[in-house]
């Protein structure tokens, strides 16, 4: 068979359809994207290095990725045990629990920035109370963290779900007839079968949060070198006009984000293979 | 009575015991489940509502109609009008070309699609500061010819269909994907014109879908802070949307305005999660519908 671009297909309206995706997607995407990485291709690589390296665009990248790895990690565990209950046990308000679990991808991320820091403060709901232990949570990198708790929260949850579901019970049933205890069952038979779903949660959530802007600049008291992010850097010098600095940073933020999108493509592919093999 | 008793007792108790846990372990991890949820999911929701009636209803109604409460509300609105319709003939063109035909490069187009999900909101922001702003690529042009882009509403909405871009063409590709093309194809032999197809066929076929995919965009849409903050220009009754308001007036320490005009974007995105909630549950009847048909199990 000769190579050819695009197999035969009687449907009408591929060069069209192809044609607006691909020019829309150039207008919107492509082509301002492209514009953050020319920007910075006019620094030379000494300037280039010297801004992305300063103490504290270093101790911006600490902060955020290790906040978004505390977050993604206590959202893998819960949202795990999230998942696991709404799908194998049935109480009151599930139904309604289950809806309102994506109330994170909907609720705008300043509501939930202010909401949070209301909360967190020393005179909130919960911050009272941690005050009394002696802990402070609002304006401080804990705070970060539970910012991005809260708007991370949904994608393990989302993706482990529909594994958990489509589980057949006659494996965990033939183990138990092997003599395996629940917990073995739990770690031998359904961990392996749900691990690619897991592990694409938690990129998921990771990815998410170290872009994350609108709910974590109201928590975190925003210190230079204690609690600012990466993304509250770029507006910082955006604000003073230093363009090329935002851009440099902006392009670090980029490429890793890239590269965990890549990650996310392949791991959802393994977990694709797994889930119809 | 007794013996038989016994003996179903003694049947089903193993069995029920394999595949589930015991009910004090159930009752223990629902209770963790629910705490978790509790302290990070209801509270903040409870929060919201709490703190912006906290000075009673007359202040709660006056930060609504509020000019520049009002004003943020038409933008917002303005925001949502035109970028989840753009993004929904792009959702529709992207998923007929990417579910209906096989060519190279097919896996790539949509990772690229995706894109705007693993950018950073700021930097979607950035780049069209870098394309449209004064010191930007157009800027000069821009100038001579007396349009502003940046720290004006165009350059609002082009940020809001940035950061909503992939969300139609994202629930539409699969389905579409899972339907085929037997349909269209047998609506074509049929001697239908093309749009013919899209119109009877197709759209019907994903119109849940689709929708689904318009209630997602527009939550963002609606809610987008980072990136529109960062053209913007935080200007008072002209570019300032419905989350930029709330950031003004939290600033300002006039917290029950923040959190009346941040009830209304709450109330909002419960709104877009019953609606959702109820397509879901649409889709899941139509399905075992289709299933019943066919005369396959589920």
């Amino acid at each position: 068979m000769p190579f050819r671009l695009k197999q035969r297909n009687v449907l009408p309206g591929f060069n069209l359809a192809m044609g607006y995706t691909l020019l829309y997607m150039c207008l919107i995407v492509l082509i301002p994207l492209s514009a953050a990485f020319i920007k910075t291709a006019g620094l030379s690589w000494a300037d280039f290095w010297s801004i992305v390296t300063a103490p504290r665009v270093l101790a911006s990248y600490r902060l955020t990725f290790g906040a978004s790895l505390i977050a993604a990690l206590i959202n893998t565990s819960a949202g795990l045990f999230i998942a696991w209950v709404l799908v194998r046990y049935s109480f009151p308000g599930k139904r309604l629990i289950d809806a309102l679990v994506d109330l994170p991808f909907a609720l705008p991320t300043a509501v939930a920035g202010i909401a949070l820091t209301a909360l967190y403060a020393g005179n909130g709901w919960i911050g009272s109370y941690l005050a009394l232990l002696g802990i402070k949570v609002a304006f401080t990198p804990l705070g970060i963290v539970v910012a991005l708790i809260f708007i991370s929260m949904p994608f393990v949850i989302r993706t482990v779900q529909p594994v958990l579901e489509d589980l057949e019970p006659e494996v965990e049933e033939a183990a138990a007839c092997l003599g395996a205890t629940r917990w073995q069952t739990f770690r031998r038979i359904i961990l392996p079968a749900i691990r690619p779903a897991l592990l694409t949660g938690f990129t998921l959530a990771f990815a998410r949060s170290i872009g994350e802007y609108g709910s974590v600049i109201f928590i975190a008291g925003n210190l230079p070198m204690v609690s600012e992010i990466t993304p509250l850097l770029i507006v910082t010098k955006l604000e003073q006009y230093d363009y090329r600095g935002a851009t440099a940073i902006a392009v670090v933020m980029l490429v890793i984000s890239f590269l965990l999108l890549l990650l996310i493509n392949l791991l959802q592919r393994w977990s694709h293979q797994r889930y119809t093999t | 009575m007794a013996f038989t008793r016994f003996l179903t007792a003694s049947q089903t108790a193993p069995i029920r015991r394999t595949t589930t846990e015991s009910p004090a372990i159930r009752r223990l991890f629902i209770g963790m489940a629910l705490l978790f949820l509790t302290l990070f999911l209801f509270f903040p929701l409870a929060a919201v509502f709490y703190e912006a009636l906290r000075k009673g209803l007359g202040v709660y109604f006056a930060a609504i109609v509020d000019p520049d409460a009002l004003a943020a509300i038409r933008l917002t609105l303005l925001c949502a009008a035109i970028a989840v319709p753009l993004n929904m003939v792009f959702g529709v063109a992207a998923a007929w070309a990417i579910a209906k035909f096989e060519f190279v490069g097919k896996s790539v187009l949509i990772t690229l699609i995706d894109l705007p999900f693993a950018v950073s909101p700021v930097i979607a922001g950035l780049i069209y500061v870098l394309m449209f702003g004064a010191q930007g690529w157009l800027g000069p042009w821009l100038v001579a010819h007396d349009i502003k882009i940046i720290f004006a509403v165009p350059g609002i909405v082009l940020a809001t269909v940035f950061v909503t871009f992939p969300f139609i063409a994202r629930e539409l590709i699969p389905l579409m994907q899972e339907q085929g093309v037997e349909e269209e194809e047998a609506a074509l032999v049929m001697g239908a014109s093309g749009w013919q197809t899209f119109w009877r066929i197709t759209l019907p076929n994903i119109k849940w879908g689709l929708l689904y995919g318009v209630v997602l965009c527009t939550a963002r849409a609606m809610g987008e802070f980072g990136a529109v903050s960062v053209v913007s220009g935080h200007i008072r009754g002209l570019t300032n949307t419905l989350p930029l308001q709330v950031e003004i007036l939290y600033n300002e320490y006039n917290f029950a305005a923040a959190f009346a005009v941040a009830s209304l974007l709450t109330l909002l995105a419960v709104v877009m999660l019953a609606i959702k909630s109820v397509i879901e549950w649409q889709t899941r009847k139509a399905r075992l519908a289709a299933l019943a048909i066919r005369g396959e199990p589920e």
